[in-house]
């Protein structure tokens, strides 16, 4: 049996007295895309942002590629090729497309240690390279993110994720906010993920979004995984009465 | 991959359906305008400078950018011009520091007594400034430990480290020696003797912070912590260590400000910078800074700065009541807040760049 790229083992989360996520185990295969749902405060949160490196886990165990990890911060999440992609599409709107791209992974010419003089050309050709790769007119990648709709910043994060070479990309309730074209523009490009060799982990409120872009869906509830099946054995109707 | 075509901006704003070719001038051209102003807040304050200095220039018969008084504008620029321009990296990095003014007076006085104690006078300055460096530690370090507005924390930070210089000049300020050599800040130096060292120093440092916001990582990590500390801190940029950055830079630069000053003045009086953090504060506004973080510029915090210098000696040399002048760097601060807001909302509404 092919080895799972994420390996999660009775992993649990407390918050200030809460038990967010109580011993959840899941394993997802390179270039499937799981479709994460669940009622709100049910732990689906929770569970990618240990992934992400936003919060740690309090035990349990996350292996990557079957090696053991300890996700501590985000910038390990990057290192082992996990990019997220939050519904407010987490940019910087006063900043250009470019340095919005880059932020904190700036390809650097000069450096003392962390700290360097950015290469503002190579910075703004890969930008542009970016971009186009995930088939985004843009006028230029030194406009300010905060002139885009919300579709458009949605496609800089996937282009971002996309550049960095990510193995896994979780994209938490990325069409929140989103017109419906844009939002179809979305799970289209959910739906390609495994083409290209990537991951993907999708949460949604929307049981028709998970259907239609996902291999498997999982439900959690109260903190625990109570449905995992793949989408072609199951229907809307059938993992609702999970929720 | 299925390429998903990502949504292309509509030709046309929606409601602005086809006009004449003249009306789409007009329009492209406010919206060039728009842009311009998204990508350089600070260009308000400019156009403002450059319209003071024409009134002043005006109405004091050319007294006004004589050399004689430019060398008073320039000689004093430097040393409030540092806090400012401290207290701009700091507010585009999301927090504000009120301690400044009582840092502009502890640092000098604590490298005075030094010096009088018999310690060099370079090691004084620099002794002093990681004392000041270490106020700003403290109140980042407080500010961000306890998550709490760095507003109050360094409020009271304004009144401990006050009460601090004071104590430590035992009530009476203390004289610098008289063999002490501070040309290396008061010399007059440029053509003429236009500006003093200190002025020289200021300039340097001014350019390297521009520098360090425009063209390092680390500038751009300033930025994007005060523009969205969450998404910053997602993208895995150590968004507390940038906070404790700009805390400690913006003490320093208020520290080393002090010292140019004391050094000018030959004494180190307790009560220097007293109401110099909200003056700092004001330039910053002027310049463009947004309070909310992520927005503003070197370049804005030094025209700020010698806005309310120009408006201090204009008012004079025009012949107006100098008591004035609190009344008119009041009234320009609420002016480019409300004007920047304003502006800030048109563009987004109109949606320039796409």
């Amino acid at each position: 049996m092919d080895q799972p790229l994420i390996s999660i083992r009775d992993v649990h989360k407390w918050y200030a007295g809460v038990h967010a996520v109580r011993g959840v185990s899941l394993d997802v295969k390179a270039a499937e895309v799981v479709g994460l749902v669940g009622d709100n405060g049910a732990g689906k949160s929770t569970l990618i942002k240990m992934l992400s490196g936003v919060h740690r886990t309090d035990s349990g165990e996350i292996r990557i590629a079957g090696e053991l990890v300890e996700i501590a911060s985000p910038k390990i999440a990057m290192r082992l090729g996990i990019e997220t992609i939050y519904q407010d599409a987490s940019m910087v709107p006063m900043m250009s497309i470019a340095r919005n791209l880059f932020v904190g992974r700036e390809p650097l010419r000069l450096r003392i240690g962390d700290i360097g003089i950015i290469d503002h050309e190579r910075m703004r050709r890969e930008s542009t390279q970016a971009i186009a790769n995930v088939d985004l007119h843009l006028r230029s990648p030194d406009a300010l993110l905060g002139e885009l709709s919300g579709g458009q910043r949605q496609g800089v994060a996937i282009a971002r994720a996309m550049h960095f070479k990510s193995r896994v990309l979780i994209l938490d309730e990325p069409t929140n906010h989103l017109s419906v074209k844009e939002t179809a523009k979305v799970l289209g490009f959910v739906r390609g993920l495994p083409a290209q060799g990537v991951t993907g982990i999708l949460i949604s409120h929307n049981l028709h979004h998970v259907v239609e872009s996902c291999d498997r869906v999982v439900v959690m509830a109260r903190g625990e995984i109570v449905f995992d099946r793949p989408v072609n054995e199951t229907s809307i109707e059938e993992f609702q009465e999970y929720l | 991959m299925t390429p998903s075509r990502k949504n292309e901006p509509p030709a046309v704003v929606p409601g602005v359906r086809r006009r004449s070719n003249e009306a789409g001038a007009g329009r492209a051209a406010i919206k060039n305008l728009f842009r311009i102003y998204l990508e350089k807040p600070e260009l308000a304050g400019i156009v403002l400078f450059v319209l003071l200095t024409a009134v002043f220039e005006l109405r004091s018969g050319a007294a006004f950018l004589s050399s004689d008084n430019m060398r008073g504008i320039l000689g004093l620029l430097p040393e409030v011009g540092l806090v400012s321009i401290g207290v701009t990296i700091l507010m585009i990095c999301g927090e504000f520091d009120l301690s400044v003014g009582s840092t502009f007076a502890l640092t000098p006085m604590a490298t005075s007594l030094m010096i009088i104690a018999g310690v060099p006078a370079v090691v004084a300055v620099l002794l002093g400034l990681v004392i000041a460096g270490v106020i700003g530690f403290v109140n980042g370090f407080i500010t961000l430990t306890f998550s709490i507005p760095s507003f109050i924390t360094t409020l009271g930070m304004l009144f401990i480290v006050r009460s601090l210089t004071i104590v430590m000049s035992g009530g009476f300020p203390p004289l610098l020696p008289d063999d002490l050599d501070t040309s290396v800040f008061t010399r007059f130096v440029g053509p003429g003797g236009l500006f003093r060292a200190s002025f020289v120093w200021f300039l340097v440092i001014a350019l390297a912070s521009a520098a360090m916001m425009a063209i390092s990582n680390l500038g751009n990590w300033i930025r994007a912590t005060g523009g969205n500390l969450e998404a910053t801190r997602a993208m895995g940029v150590p968004t507390i260590r940038v906070k404790i950055f700009c805390f400690v830079l913006c003490a320093m630069m208020a520290g080393f400000g002090g010292v140019m000053q004391v050094f000018r003045l030959h004494s180190p009086l307790p009560s220097i910078g007293d109401g110099l953090e909200l003056q700092a504060v004001a330039a910053a506004v002027i310049g463009g800074t947004a309070l909310t973080g992520g927005i503003g510029t070197v370049l804005g915090g030094v025209v700020g700065a010698l806005l309310i210098r120009v408006i201090d000696n204009g008012l004079v040399m025009s012949q107006v009541d100098a008591n004035w002048f609190k009344f008119a760097v009041g009234a320009l601060t609420i002016f480019a807040v409300v004007s920047n807001t304003w502006l800030r909302r048109t563009a987004r509404r109109m949606k320039v760049a796409t």
